[in-house]
């Protein structure tokens, strides 16, 4: 079996992968990074694309923090791809908007944005309370049926597939290996030293990230890692093209595609490995796109899809070495486009560096054992 | 610059095209009505704005998108024409109705 060398090896090609991947090759890394190939599930071909920031962390404030920090670095981010690739990512930073079609939803975001306020201590998040009229002078075309929704500027949106094309070819300019049909055979562990059988191949290095998604839970476990993520599938539909309607403003479950498409989402449903769409979600998820906006009436949809979220039992990021075998590291989460900067430009220098700082202490997969023995 | 290889009796409908009156042969399709009328390009692209023309004819390459009795983006190589359907060139991305 061919055998090569190289100074880190990083497990999976989507974008959390990749994003990891690019950032060791940036700090000078000699990397490779193997992608398991079609057979996988691919969440990051199936993303929404948001840059989304209010409503992560609730009682959790690393992870708005680190959620905040992201998006405050996408936009560097998305010049530092595009001078790279020449490839536009589409990204966009004009502040997202969670809606709310009742009063008792109104009332429960403006809690848990105050709760998201006060959890954020000196880092100040802020964010507005829009009533209808005041939404409806941000994006004229909702409905009447909308009571308000919550305002943050952190909030933005970029094309998930081309980030992921452009954190590839970044990746590839910097001189990182990229190997399709990768699907892992063995690992073989021993402190900063890893051998990985992967299509008819063996490479050692001496990092290891394993970024594989939902095959994380299996991949880790070897390597005295704890990642109990499970699938939450997530449907969503692409109408047609049409003239800007939203003025650009994301929300949590509708934006407009630099195209002209208006993606709509989002369900959140225990479905195990099975990534196909029902006509029932389908038909509710158009629902409340019309009562909500009822100009969609006359839009059509031009197509569908599912996709697999990569779902800790916290809905968390799971970021963690090894403490069997240093030199491994582990990280997955849900949000793999709205995390990508802080992938790329922080914890890929940590992971070179060799540890993992105290900001990511709360995300370790050590929580996981508290909560077993509760 | 096209031609109707074989008469099909000499039936027409009356349609409109871009506002133009335009006898169309009775059974033809929007897209033949619009190139059998002399325009060549029948839309703009949503994103780049370049002009683009039917292409497939078969309902496959999305080429021919136009507005139709005012609704946009129809396939105007799969409709049939009809007795006063309004056939419109269409501009980039189709308008919505706020």
């Amino acid at each position: 079996m061919p055998k090569s060398t190289c100074d880190a090896l990083v497990i999976g090609g989507g974008l959390v992968g990749s994003a990891i991947a690019y950032g060791l090759a940036r700090g000078g890394a000699h990397v490779e990074l193997l992608d398991e190939g079609d057979v996988a599930f691919r969440a990051s071909r199936g993303n929404f694309g948001l840059v989304w920031v209010q409503s992560k962390g609730v009682g959790v404030p690393e992870y708005q923090r680190w959620s905040r920090l992201s998006a405050e670095m996408w936009d560097g981010f998305a010049a530092e791809l595009r001078d790279a690739t020449g490839i536009d990512c589409g990204h966009e930073h004009r502040g997202g908007v969670t809606l709310c079609l009742s009063e008792q939803e109104f009332a429960e975001r403006r809690r848990m944005m105050e709760q998201l306020h006060v959890e954020s201590g000196e880092t100040r998040f802020e964010y507005e309370m829009l009533d209808h009229a005041g939404l409806k002078k941000l994006i004229p075309s909702i409905g009447p049926a909308v009571v308000g929704g919550s305002f943050t500027k952190y909030d933005g949106c970029a094309n998930p597939l081309y980030l992921l094309r452009a954190l590839h070819a970044a990746f590839i300019r910097r001189g990182g290996r990229y190997v399709g049909d990768s699907k892992i055979v063995s690992i073989k562990a021993a402190p900063h030293n890893f051998s990985v059988a992967a299509g008819g191949r063996t490479i050692t290095a001496p990092r290891l990230v394993l970024a594989a998604g939902l095959g994380n839970r299996e991949l880790a476990a070897p390597l005295g890692l704890n990642v109990p993520v499970r699938p939450v599938r997530g449907q969503i539909m692409i109408t047609e093209r049409v003239r800007p309607a939203l003025n650009n403003v994301v929300t949590l479950w509708i934006r407009q595609t630099a195209e002209g498409g208006l993606m709509i989402g989002e369900s959140r449903e225990e479905a195990g490995l099975d990534d196909t769409t029902t006509p029932d979600v389908q038909r509710t998820l158009a629902a409340r796109a019309v009562k909500t906006f009822p100009f969609l009436r006359d839009v059509r949809v031009v197509r569908h899809w599912a996709a697999l979220r990569v779902m800790a039992p916290d809905g968390l990021p799971v970021y963690e070495q090894s403490p069997r075998y240093a030199g491994a590291f582990v990280a997955t989460c849900h949000s793999g486009v709205t995390l990508a900067a802080a992938h790329a430009l922080r914890f890929a220098d940590h992971v070179a560096g060799g540890a993992l700082p105290a900001e990511l202490a709360r995300f370790s997969d050590r929580r996981f054992d508290v909560q077993d023995s509760v | 610059m096209f031609r109707i290889l074989s008469d099909a009796g000499g039936a027409t409908v009356a349609v409109l095209i871009d506002g133009r009156p335009y006898q169309a042969p009775r059974g033809c399709t929007a897209a033949a009505a619009a190139l059998l009328a002399g325009e060549s390009a029948t839309r703009t692209t949503p994103v780049s704005g370049v002009p683009r023309a039917p292409y497939c004819m078969m309902g496959v390459c999305f080429e021919c998108l136009m507005e139709i009795d005012g609704v946009p983006n129809q396939q105007a190589c799969l409709i049939p024409v009809a007795e006063g359907m309004r056939i419109n060139r269409q501009h980039g991305k189709a308008a919505v109705q706020p």
